[in-house]
């Protein structure tokens, strides 16, 4: 049995392998292939959904907005959740466990309840249809998740580590520096991951928060699936670019992914 | 570990408690706000009490959504779990295919979610997809935009795809936690390949396994652009979810008051729901 386990996985892999195929191999097809018959491979082999992708800037425009929000909510989740997951592993605090249960609480929020009054909210303090408005907004989901991870890879760094670093001489900020951060490294990649992965994909929220300036490729793509009819080729490039950031992201934290989650709780 | 009682520590938690609090608490708020209010338009609202969440209790379409909800994800909570457990049992230790394996897994979980719905929209269509014209082919009557039967079958396929791998990951990363010394232990007692998953592999992915079972659930409860763009909640309302029924509501008829009460009556049952599933699964634990 031990010899044929190989089976099962790759399996797994070649069935979700098959429809992202399908999205690759239509976006080089021409709409008259893709309605006119069914073919397996690409006969009239184009490029020029990509060319039009590439060339229009209401396209290129949405990877570049949808890249720069989940980018600085990466970055501001990740940054917050350092001390507030340090606190959490290190010390007992008042209300230090319900305050852990309620920012859980909010993973468990869904999005459509919060898609009006964020609008109204993000209306009424000026920053709507920004990068920023997106990108605080997914931090109610993502902090909880950044805190979570964070605070499971932080409790299994023996406490010594921080009492020899007192002794010798250390501050606690040049601690948490130096010292700290490289240590669990490995789970701040895991929790980047987290919060790239979550940001870049949500899009109820994204959409509901922008209009023209900081609005995500998502968002074009449903707005074009709807205006301009059945450019069913135009829809797979778009979506097949759609897969490349996270494809490079996946690359670069592979030995993370590997490793870091074992060290962790995650 | 031991920790010390540190009051200062809030300080360390204040940015994010800040950051969340505004995102959380201020539109909760307005939720409650507009829950137990009744508008004619032009902003003038005027007490309603609890109508609307009596409204919300009794109706039909609620129950139907919740039901159907429900199925959703204890369905695909069957499907994923044990599927993901097996793979990650069936996976290579270590060598250049561990990343293989583990890059090509991820990809689902990076594709964003309307595109997950275009892909498998465009995959399933009856005449041009592929998996439509095969089932076709096969001489199955396989349409999912008119039966509800293929529209479910293929909205689970759809989830399975995308989230399996998530805990596949989980699970994975619990069993290369385990020590080779327990798998040689276990050999000297001759134990069976079922006793060593038994009492070695599924007593060490109890944690991470909790950890894929609540952001499954939570996730599964909360699901809204797959189904949207797959199905689009139909044929008829034959795959409309919680939140496509919410967001018909509160965007597609701005029936603020009822749409306010739906949604804090959603929300209270995902927290109850995620309160027993965490409760139940940390008190095995801590025994």
């Amino acid at each position: 049995m031990k010899r044929y386990s190989w089976l099962i996985p790759t399996l797994y892999i070649l069935f979700l392998m098959l429809p992202i195929y399908w999205l690759v191999s239509m976006s080089f097809k021409t709409t008259n292939e893709i309605l006119g018959s069914f073919t397996l491979f690409p006969t009239e082999f184009t490029l020029d959904n990509y060319r039009k992708i590439f060339t229009d800037p209401v396209w290129y425009n949405g990877y570049r907005n949808s890249l720069i929000y989940v980018s600085i909510n990466t970055v501001l989740s990740v940054a917050v959740a350092l001390p507030a997951a340090y606190a959490f592993s290190r010390y007992r605090f008042l209300g230090d466990k319900h305050l852990f249960f309620w920012l859980l609480t909010n993973r468990m929020a869904p999005a459509a309840v919060f898609a009006l009054p964020f609008f109204q909210l993000y209306s009424a303090i000026g920053l709507f249809d920004t990068y920023l408005a997106v990108a605080l907004a997914h931090t109610l989901f993502n902090i909880p998740l950044a805190v979570w991870i964070l605070e499971g890879f932080m409790s299994g760094v023996p406490k010594q580590l921080d009492e020899t670093a007192y002794i010798d001489g250390y501050s606690f900020p040049s601690f948490f520096i130096k010292i700290f951060i490289p240590t669990i490294a490995a789970g701040i990649g895991v929790a980047a991951f987290f919060c790239f992965m979550f940001s870049w994909v949500e899009l109820l929220l994204a959409k509901t928060l922008t209009a023209v300036h900081a609005k995500p490729i998502a968002a074009t793509m449903t707005r074009t699936a709807s205006s301009s009819g059945y450019e069913l080729g135009l829809l797979a490039a778009a979506g097949t670019l759609t897969i490349v950031p996270g494809a490079i992201v996946i690359y670069f934290v592979r030995n993370y992914i590997a490793k870091g989650f074992a060290l962790g709780r995650v | 570990m031991n920790k010390t009682v540190n009051q200062k520590a809030w300080l360390f938690v204040l940015p994010v408690l800040v950051l969340v609090a505004f995102n959380a608490i201020i539109p909760l708020m307005t939720v409650v706000n507009y829950s137990v209010q009744e508008t004619f338009g032009n902003n003038v609202f005027s007490w309603a009490g609890i109508i609307w969440f009596e409204e919300v209790l009794t109706s039909q379409r609620f129950h139907a959504s919740l039901g159907r909800q429900l199925f959703f994800t204890f369905t695909i909570l069957a499907i994923e779990v044990p599927l993901g457990v097996i793979i990650a049992l069936a996976m290579p230790r270590k060598g250049i295919w561990v990343s293989v394996c583990l890059v090509l897994m991820a990809m689902p979980l990076l594709i964003p979610w309307n595109v997950v719905g275009a892909i498998w929209n465009i995959f399933a269509l009856p005449q041009i997809g592929m998996l439509g014209n095969l089932l076709n082919g096969m001489g199955i009557d396989y349409n999912f935009t008119r039966q509800p039967g293929d529209a479910w079958a293929t909205l689970i396929a759809m989830d399975v795809w995308h989230w399996t791998s998530l805990v596949v990951l989980l699970a994975y990363a619990g069993l290369v936690s385990i020590p080779e010394a327990y798998y040689q232990a276990a050999k000297i007692d001759g134990a069976s390949s079922w006793a060593i998953f038994r009492y070695i592999q599924l007593p060490k992915m109890k944690r991470v396994l909790t950890i894929a079972i609540l952001l499954r659930f939570m996730d599964s409860f909360n699901i809204y652009t797959e189904p949207f763009v797959l199905t689009g909640g139909g044929p008829g309302n034959s795959t409309t979810l919680l939140s496509i029924d919410l967001v018909k509501v509160a965007l597609g008829q701005f029936d603020l008051g009822p749409a306010a009460a739906m949604s804090l009556v959603y929300f209270l049952v995902i927290l109850l729901l995620s309160w027993v599933f965490y409760t139940l699964m940390m008190r095995d634990e801590e025994q």
